[in-house]
Formats: C-alpha cells, sequence, structure tokens
C-alpha cells in the first residue's frame, strides 16, 4: 500500500471516530442531528435543547481532551522508544506517569485539582525521570537495561509514596477521589479542562513533531549521533521535557492511563515503518483514535462508566501480548 | 589535511591511554592505526571524531585548530558494523548521514535525498536501497556505512575495524572501497585495523600503538618484522609475492615471543 493511502485511511478513521463519538453513547443523538448541531454552533444560532447540551458541553470537551491526551501519549512513547533505543520503553516505564500521579495526588489533597495539582505534578514527573536516569547510570553509561531497571526502581518507589498519601487521606472525602481519579477518566471532561492541557500538550506535540528526524539519529546511540554532527543530550532533554510535559498533564486532567504509548508506535512502525519522520505523526492520529474509541467504550459498554486506565490495559496488554509473539519482537 | 598535536587522553581517575600522540594526514592519504585489543586505537579513533575529548593537546584541519569537532563538516565517521535497536532501510540509514546539513527542527530536502541516491552509486549499494538494514549481511552493512559517510561530503573519513567481522572477500571488497574513495575523491582515510596485511595493502601511513607509546611514519617503514615484535610480541615474516608484474605482501605469523 502506497504511503498516501494510508494517511487516506488514517485520516479517514479519525474524521470517521470523532462523528461517532459525538453521537453514540447512553443519550442517544442522531448522526444527521449532530452534523446539524455543529452547523448551528458554527452559525451561533443555539436553541439550547438538551442534545445540544450532551453535544457540545459534555461529549465535544471530552472528545478534544481524548484525543490531545491519545495523540500525546503515543507520540511521546515513541519519541521515549526512539531516544532510548528500545523499543520497549515508554513514558510510564520510566517513572514519569507514576511520578507524576504522586505530584498530583499531593497536590488533591492540598487544593483539590487545579494549577497547583498540575505544577506538582509536571516537577514530580521530571524528578522521577531523573531519578531514573541517574539511577540508570552504571559506570558512565546509561543501558537500555539499566534504564528499564532503574524505572521499575523508581516507580516501585513512587507507588509506595502514593499509597502513603493515601494512607493519611480522609477516606471519607479524599481517599475515594483519589483512588477513583487514579484509575483514570475522562468523566469530568469540561472546556476548563481544555484549556488548561491545550497549551502544554500541543506545543509539545509540536516540539516532537519537529524534532522527528533527529529521532531517528538519536536512535542510532549516543556516540554515532555526536560523530553524525548532534548533540545528544540537548536534544534528548527537550524532547523528555516534552513528553513529561505531555504525560504530566494526562495523569493531571485524567489519571492513570497506561499501554497507549507502549502499543500505539508498534501498531503504527507495522503500518508506515521505523522511520520518525512518519512514525511520530501517524502515531499521534493513531494514539488520538485508539483513546477516543477506548473512552467511546468506556462511558457507553455499562450502565456505569468503566474507568479508561483499566480498559486501556484491559484491551493493551493482551494485544501487546500477541503483536509480540507474533512478530517475535521484531518490529517488521 | 589532518593533524594530531599532542594529543592526550585518560578516562576519569584512570592511566593516560594516549600520551603526545602526534601525526598528520595529507589529502587523498590513507592511515592506518595497528595495536592489540585494548590498547586505545578506539579511544584513538574516538577522540579523533570528537566523541571524546583529549585531554590534552588538539587536532588541527587544514592548519585550523579545532575546539568542538562536532562543528567541523568535512568529517564522516564509519562506526563497527553492529545491529540497530530500529531497523531502518539502508536508504534512511545513509539519509542520516546528512545531519550536519538538516536544522535541528527541520526535515532532510531533496537535495539530501539527491546526496543519498548518488553515495548509493558511488558505493554500489542501490540495489538495497530498501532492504532493511538488520537483514543485511556484515559486508552489505559496512558498505551502507561507509555510505553514510560518504553522503556527507568528507574530506576526511574515519572508520572503526571496518573489515573485522567479513569474510575474506568481502574485507577485500570493503578496502577496494576505501581506496577508491581515497585516490578518486581524495578523501583522507583513517582506518583502525587488526590486520597488517591490509595496512600493508592500501595504507600510505601507520601508526603503531603500545602501551603508553607509538610510533608513526610511512607504512613500509613502520610495518616491519622487529616492530610487530617489539608492540606485538610477535615473531612474523613479511613475504613479497609477485603476480601480474605487481607485488603483494603477505604476513605470516610464526610464533609468540
Amino acid at each position: 500500500m502506497k504511503k498516501g493511502v494510508k494517511w487516506f485511511l488514517l485520516i479517514l478513521a479519525l474524521l470517521l471516530v470523532f462523528f461517532v463519538s459525538l453521537f453514540l453513547g447512553r443519550y442517544m443523538v442522531s448522526p444527521a442531528r449532530v452534523v446539524q448541531i455543529l452547523a448551528d454552533a458554527i452559525r451561533g444560532n443555539l436553541s439550547g435543547g438538551i442534545e445540544e447540551s450532551v453535544v457540545l458541553n459534555i461529549r465535544l470537551p471530552r472528545l478534544l481532551l481524548t484525543l490531545l491526551v491519545g495523540a500525546g501519549m503515543a507520540a511521546s512513547g515513541a519519541a521515549f522508544q526512539g531516544i532510548f533505543q528500545n523499543p520497549l520503553v515508554s513514558p510510564d516505564v520510566l517513572g514519569v506517569s507514576s511520578g507524576a500521579a504522586l505530584g498530583a495526588v499531593i497536590g488533591i489533597m492540598i487544593a483539590g485539582t487545579g494549577p497547583l495539582a498540575m505544577l506538582l505534578s509536571m516537577l514530580a514527573g521530571i524528578g522521577s525521570v531523573i531519578l531514573t536516569y541517574a539511577f540508570s547510570k552504571v559506570r558512565g553509561q546509561s543501558t537500555a537495561l539499566s534504564l528499564i531497571l532503574a524505572g521499575m526502581i523508581v516507580q516501585a518507589l513512587m507507588n509506595a509514596l502514593v499509597s502513603l498519601v493515601k494512607y493519611t487521606a480522609d477516606p471519607y472525602s479524599k481517599l475515594p477521589q483519589i483512588t477513583y481519579w487514579l484509575m483514570g477518566s475522562f468523566s469530568s471532561a469540561s472546556y476548563k479542562d481544555v484549556a488548561l492541557v491545550a497549551l502544554p500538550i500541543g506545543g509539545s506535540l509540536l516540539v516532537l513533531f519537529l524534532l522527528r528526524w533527529r529521532m531517528n539519529i538519536l536512535s542510532l546511540g549516543d556516540e554515532e549521533a555526536a560523530a553524525l554532527g548532534v548533540n545528544p543530550g540537548r536534544i534528548r532533554v527537550i524532547i523528555i521535557a516534552a513528553s513529561t510535559l505531555i504525560s504530566a498533564s494526562s495523569v493531571m486532567i485524567a489519571g492513570i492511563i497506561g499501554w497507549v504509548g507502549l502499543v500505539i508506535p508498534h501498531v503504527v512502525r507495522m503500518m508506515f515503518g521505523v522511520d520518525h519522520q512518519e512514525l511520530i505523526p501517524a502515531s499521534m492520529v493513531s494514539g488520538a483514535i485508539y483513546l477516543t474509541l477506548i473512552d467511546l467504550i468506556a462511558r457507553s459498554a455499562t450502565e456505569a462508566e468503566i474507568p479508561i486506565g483499566i480498559l486501556t490495559a484491559i484491551v493493551g496488554a493482551p494485544f501487546f501480548a500477541v503483536l509480540f509473539k507474533r512478530t517475535g519482537g521484531a518490529d517488521q | 589535511m589532518i593533524q594530531v598535536v599532542d594529543g592526550c587522553f585518560a578516562y576519569p581517575k584512570g592511566p593516560q591511554i594516549l600520551d603526545h600522540v602526534c601525526f598528520e594526514l595529507g589529502e587523498g592519504r590513507i592511515m592506518t592505526i595497528l595495536g592489540q585489543n585494548g590498547i586505545g586505537k578506539t579511544t584513538l579513533i574516538k577522540c579523533l571524531t570528537g566523541i571524546y575529548k583529549w585531554t590534552d593537546g588538539y587536532t588541527m584541519i587544514d592548519g585550523k585548530r579545532i575546539h568542538n569537532i562536532r562543528e567541523i563538516s568535512g568529517l564522516g565517521y564509519v562506526p563497527q558494523a553492529h545491529p540497530l535497536s530500529f531497523s531502518y532501510t539502508v536508504r534512511q540509514i545513509i539519509l542520516m548521514g546528512r545531519t550536519r546539513f538538516v536544522k535541528t527542527f527541520s526535515v532532510p530536502s531533496a537535495k539530501d535525498k539527491e546526496a543519498v541516491e548518488q553515495a548509493m552509486e558511488e558505493t554500489g549499494i542501490q540495489d538495497l536501497a530498501d532492504r532493511c538494514c538488520n537483514q543485511l549481511s556484515g559486508g552489505q552493512l559496512q558498505m551502507a556505512l561507509i555510505a553514510r559517510a560518504l553522503v556527507g561530503n568528507p574530506k576526511i573519513m574515519i572508520l572503526d575495524e571496518p573489515e573485522s567481522h567479513l569474510d575474506f572477500k568481502n574485507q577485500y571488497l570493503v578496502l577496494q572501497m576505501i581506496e577508491k574513495l581515497a585516490r578518486e575523491k581524495q578523501i583522507s582515510c583513517i582506518i583502525n585495523t587488526h590486520f597488517p596485511e591490509h595496512a600493508l595493502m592500501i595504507s600510505d601511513q601507520t601508526l603503531m600503538l603500545g602501551k603508553g607509546r607509538y610510533r608513526f611514519g610511512d607504512t613500509d617503514e613502520i610495518i616491519k618484522e622487529e616492530n610487530i615484535a617489539e608492540f606485538f610480541h610477535i615473531k612474523a615474516k613479511i613475504v613479497e609475492v609477485e603476480e601480474a608484474s605487481r607485488k603483494h605482501r603477505a604476513f605470516v605469523v610464526l610464533d609468540t615471543i
């Protein structure tokens, strides 16, 4: 299949998912009515009916968030795999998410969800990655294996600290809030959330997109990258910062959602090859489609909403296992 | 022309590995570096490519002192062939040799891609263009890596044991390619090798590296039985074979000393 055809199909799938997730759900709105509401919204003559409210004030902000977060997670996963020369790492593996969770949980304890929790989750997320990186250096060298082991250490530490904070939380008000939030959900999505993460995630996506070709060079290893004329440390710091910003923002808005950054880049590599110039934008679109679909299942499969973090793992882990078996761990 | 003046290198808290190394290599000339395993050949290569910084001394290119070798456009590095984490195609791998011409937040241009096609033609690997690197034979991968260095229009090419791990036919093909690039494109080549006869075959100058000392000069002057005995503790004989009125030299190991 030609590259152009693949891109056409991918964009088509994105548009399809976009519309389906606006009319499908516990409260059915007919597709024709959705188109009409969108057209009315653009023209600015809204009547204020219940269908309008469902589509524009509940489903649309939620959709925008899943698109942003899905794109961000998949792209940062692909970027991490490239710059750490290891197809099995993702921001979760290096402890960004658990660190960001710790920061966010502390933030929620102090002042509820908001700018403080966001700031803390960002700082703790970055701190965790720095810690992982420092732990992984054995005799000045950090290998793929040592990174993953160091990531496990940091993750375990952060998870323990999250438990400690939860233990001290008020079991009637704060604890259920934290517990449910940690499972991941977009159910409280609002335009305020969109405004909060649009800039950090959008900006980071742009940075990852612009650095996509440099990721190829970094994936050769530091020494070769240096010999080819690149300062690998500086570019890696920028990419880690962008990815961490994405992870931290995602955790802040929707709790812990795993597996997207690991599964999506692998699937995309099978379709588009390993070149990051294609891989990064294709991962963004595919991640957006995937997370939106999973969220659609999360909110419409059963009476009560299923936390999305549980679903991404239930879908992602077996899928990844099958993928790994069938390809023998290779990407092509 | 590349010149190294008093190049010294030691790993942090380690002993001095390279001690006041001096040499110079003219345009289109080939230099080989010989020495035992672990003596510092690869370290020397890494200092030359700027992966490591000299702890003392400096490199000069065309009479200009180099401070940050990363900014020198005329340098091509060919690492030892090794499996990659991601199986790029040959074309993609060679394109990475254009890194110095691609801005940080940008992607390669049509001109860069054109240079890749040309480099593949010059190294005779057009047929491999769309093959995955991890499916290539050692010889093919080595040629692709040479093409990657070539695509950056280097004046100096530095190769780390380019013919190790290859069968003798592919060794010969790689050596021939290096010789062709040096003679036809006037690229100065610096090669790490374990094979004295390869040095005898293609190089003009040789640097023999020992513990804390070295000898540098014309290959004929350096690769001699007495130097091999001194630097390798090996008793060897260099014999000449004449074929079609051309002299070829063979290197025969007799015993340890």
